[in-house]
C-alpha cells in the first residue's frame, strides 16, 4: 500500500452517518471511494473499489459488521478497519479487534474524534502507541 | 439494576448524544411511568427491539422540526423524509447501543424500525412498564420511551 494514499470505504446502514463520515474526513491522505449500507454490499464494493481503509458499523441488516470484518480481513490481511458502533461494551470492542479490526470508535462521535481515530489507523498520529 | 439506575443510564446517554453529535446540550425532564396511558408519539419515532437478558423496546420520538435542525447542525442539507427517518432510527440505535456499557453484552438490540406520524402506536411487552423521559433541546420537545422486562 502507498504510505501516502489510502482509499476509504464507509459502511453503515444510516445514510446520515455515511455522509457525515465522508464530510468529516479532513485527512488529505484519505480518499473517499465509496459507501455501503450493509456487510453484503461492502463485500461487493470491496471487489470493485479495492479500499485500503474501511469504517464499519456493527448493527446492520443482511450482514452485520462483525461478520463482514472477518470476511474482509480474510480477503485482504493488510486492510485497516475502524469499527464505528453504538455498542459501547468492552466485549463488543474486543470481539471486533479479535476478528481483525484495527480500531474501535464509539458512537456518538465528534468530527475531531473521528479524525483522531483515522489518523491512528493510518499511523500518522504521533500520539499513537 | 434499580429502576432509578436504569433510567439514569438512558438519561446519561441522551445528554451525551446531544452534547457530542449536535454539540448543544439537551435537558432531560422528570422521567415518569406511563402505566395507564400510551405515551404520545411525535412526528417520527425510532424503535429498537431489545432481546437477551432483558426484553422490550427503546423508542425515541421527536418532531420533524427538531430533527431538521439536528440535521443542519450535522452539516446535512438534505432534510428529506428518508433522512429524517434515518436520523430518528440512528438516535434510537445509539442510545440503545450505548446502554450496553451498563447492561452488558447480552443486551441485544435490533436494527432500527421507524414510524412516521403522530398517530403511530408503539407495541410494548404485556408486562412492561413504559418509562417516559422528556427531552428538551433548544425549544423542541422529544421523548425517550424505555420499556424493558
Amino acid at each position: 500500500m502507498d504510505a501516502q494514499h489510502h482509499r476509504l470505504l464507509v459502511v453503515d446502514d444510516s445514510n446520515v452517518i455515511r455522509k457525515r463520515i465522508e464530510r468529516a474526513n479532513e485527512l488529505p491522505e484519505i480518499e473517499f471511494v465509496g459507501a455501503a449500507r450493509n456487510g453484503r454490499e461492502a463485500l461487493e464494493m470491496h471487489s470493485l473499489l479495492r479500499p485500503t481503509l474501511v469504517t464499519m458499523d456493527l448493527t446492520m441488516p443482511e450482514m452485520d459488521g462483525s461478520e463482514c470484518v472477518a470476511e474482509l480481513v480474510q480477503r485482504d490481511p493488510q486492510i485497516r478497519i475502524l469499527v464505528i458502533s453504538a455498542l459501547a461494551d468492552k466485549l463488543t470492542a474486543i470481539d471486533a479487534l479479535e476478528k481483525g479490526a484495527s480500531g474501535f470508535l464509539c458512537k456518538p462521535f465528534t468530527d475531531r474524534q473521528l479524525n483522531d481515530a483515522l489518523r491512528k489507523l493510518i499511523g500518522t498520529d504521533s500520539r499513537a502507541a | 439494576m434499580t429502576l432509578e439506575t436504569e433510567v439514569g443510564v438512558f438519561v446519561a446517554g441522551v445528554l451525551n448524544y446531544f452534547g457530542t453529535t449536535v454539540q448543544q446540550a439537551a435537558q432531560c425532564g422528570t422521567p415518569h411511568l406511563a402505566l395507564n396511558e400510551k405515551p404520545e408519539m411525535s412526528d417520527y419515532t425510532g424503535i429498537i427491539q431489545v432481546s437477551g437478558k432483558r426484553t422490550g423496546v427503546v423508542a425515541f420520538t421527536a418532531p420533524k422540526s427538531m430533527l431538521s435542525v439536528m440535521l443542519m447542525r450535522m452539516q446535512e442539507t438534505d432534510m428529506s423524509h428518508e433522512n429524517l427517518c434515518d436520523l430518528v432510527g440512528e438516535i434510537a440505535n445509539t442510545l440503545s447501543g450505548n446502554a450496553r456499557r451498563d447492561f452488558g453484552h447480552q443486551f441485544q438490540i435490533s436494527v432500527p424500525e421507524v414510524l412516521a406520524g403522530r398517530g403511530s402506536a408503539l407495541a410494548y411487552p404485556a408486562a412492561g412498564r413504559p418509562i417516559v423521559i422528556p427531552i428538551e433541546w433548544r425549544n423542541y420537545h422529544a421523548r425517550l420511551i424505555v420499556c424493558l422486562q
